[in-house]
C-alpha cells in the first residue's frame, strides 16, 4: 500500500486571513519566531501498492479538477514512502 | 414561466428563492441536485446554503451533482442562471462565473443588511433596477470575499460586467468592493447578498430584491 499526499496551497497573491489569523495568535502565546504564516490543506490518499505511472496522472488530474481550485490555489503531488 | 430552484444537500434558502419567483409572478419548480432532468424550465436559480457541508472549498461538490451537468451546458445556450450566496460559489466553481469567493477578510460570518448599487442592469436578472440603483438586502455569508487576478478583474470592469457592489463598506474584503458579477453573454449573475429575502417589509428590510425575479419575468416575457 502506498500513500500519495497532495498538498493544496492559496497562491502568494490571493488574501489569506486564516493565516493571518495564526501569525498574529503566535505573539500571544510568546512564540516570536514567524514573519508570516499561509494556511494549506492536506490530502492523503491511499492506494494498493506502488502507483503506476498511469494512476499518477489520474491523481494530477483529481488535484487540478477537485482538490483544488486553479482560480485560487496551486497543489504538489508525491508519494509517501 | 416557469424557474428551478436546486436544492443541494445543505440549501437553506430554496423556500424563500421559490416564494420569491412566485410572488414575482412566475412559477417555481423545485429541482433536487440529483435530478438528469432540468423539467423544462425557464432559467435556474442556485440559492444559498451551505451544499454538502461547505466541505473542500464552498461550491467544490456542488459542482458535480448531476443537475449542474444539465445546468452548465443549459447556460451555455443562453439559458439565465442566478446564483446567490452558495449559488454563485457553485457557479464560480463550475467555471460559469470567473474569480471565487474566499473567507472573508475578517474571518466573521456576517448576517447584516447591507447596500449595494447596482452598476449594470442589462442582464437577465437586473432589467428592474435602473443603472446606479441603491438598494438594501440581507447578506450573510463567511466565504464572501470575490478575488480574481488582475487580468480578471480589469476584463471584468472595462466590459461592464461588475453587476453591483457594496455601498459605504467593504463587507468582506471583495476586491474592488464586487457583490455581484456577470458572464460574457449577460444571462449568467452570481450575486452574494440575499435578494430573496428582501420582497417584503414584513420580514426583511426592504421589497428591493424583488427586482432581480421580476427582472427575469421580463426577459422572459420578451
Amino acid at each position: 500500500m502506498a500513500k500519495i499526499v497532495v498538498n493544496v496551497m492559496l497562491k502568494p497573491e490571493i488574501l489569506d486571513p486564516q493565516g493571518n489569523a495564526v501569525a498574529s495568535a503566535l505573539p500571544r502565546l510568546g512564540f516570536t519566531f514567524a514573519n508570516s504564516v499561509r494556511q494549506g490543506k492536506r490530502f492523503e490518499i491511499e492506494i494498493d501498492g506502488e502507483p503506476t505511472p498511469a494512476q499518477m496522472v489520474e491523481v494530477e488530474k483529481a488535484a487540478e479538477v477537485l482538490l483544488s481550485n486553479p482560480v485560487i490555489e496551486t497543489y504538489e503531488v508525491r508519494v509517501e514512502k | 414561466m416557469r424557474i428551478g430552484v436546486i436544492t443541494f444537500p445543505g440549501t437553506l434558502d430554496d423556500r424563500d428563492a421559490a416564494r420569491a419567483v412566485n410572488v414575482s409572478g412566475a412559477e417555481a419548480v423545485a429541482l433536487w441536485h440529483a435530478d438528469a432532468d432540468l423539467k423544462k424550465v425557464d432559467a435556474v436559480i442556485l440559492p444559498g446554503g451551505f451544499s454538502y457541508g461547505d466541505y473542500l472549498r464552498c461550491g467544490a461538490i456542488s459542482r458535480f451533482a448531476p443537475v449542474m451537468k444539465l445546468v452548465i451546458d443549459a447556460a451555455g445556450k443562453g439559458m439565465p442562471v442566478l446564483g446567490i450566496c452558495n449559488g454563485f460559489q457553485v457557479l464560480c466553481e463550475s467555471h460559469l462565473l470567473p474569480g471565487a469567493l474566499t473567507r472573508n477578510s475578517d474571518l466573521h460570518f456576517l448576517c447584516r443588511d447591507q447596500e449595494i448599487e447596482i452598476t449594470n442592469n442589462a442582464t437577465a436578472w437586473t432589467t428592474s433596477f435602473a443603472k446606479g440603483e441603491r438598494i438594501t438586502i440581507p447578506l450573510k455569508n463567511g466565504e464572501g470575499s470575490f478575488q480574481c487576478d488582475d487580468q480578471t478583474l480589469a476584463t471584468l470592469e472595462s466590459e461592464g460586467r461588475v453587476i453591483a457592489r457594496y455601498v459605504g463598506v467593504n463587507p468582506n474584503g471583495s476586491r474592488n468592493l464586487i457583490a455581484g458579477i456577470t458572464n460574457e453573454r449577460g444571462n449568467v449573475v452570481g450575486l452574494m447578498p440575499h435578494p430573496e429575502h428582501a420582497i417584503d417589509p414584513l420580514t426583511g428590510p426592504s421589497a428591493q430584491g424583488l427586482g432581480f425575479f421580476t427582472s427575469i419575468l421580463k426577459a422572459m416575457v420578451k
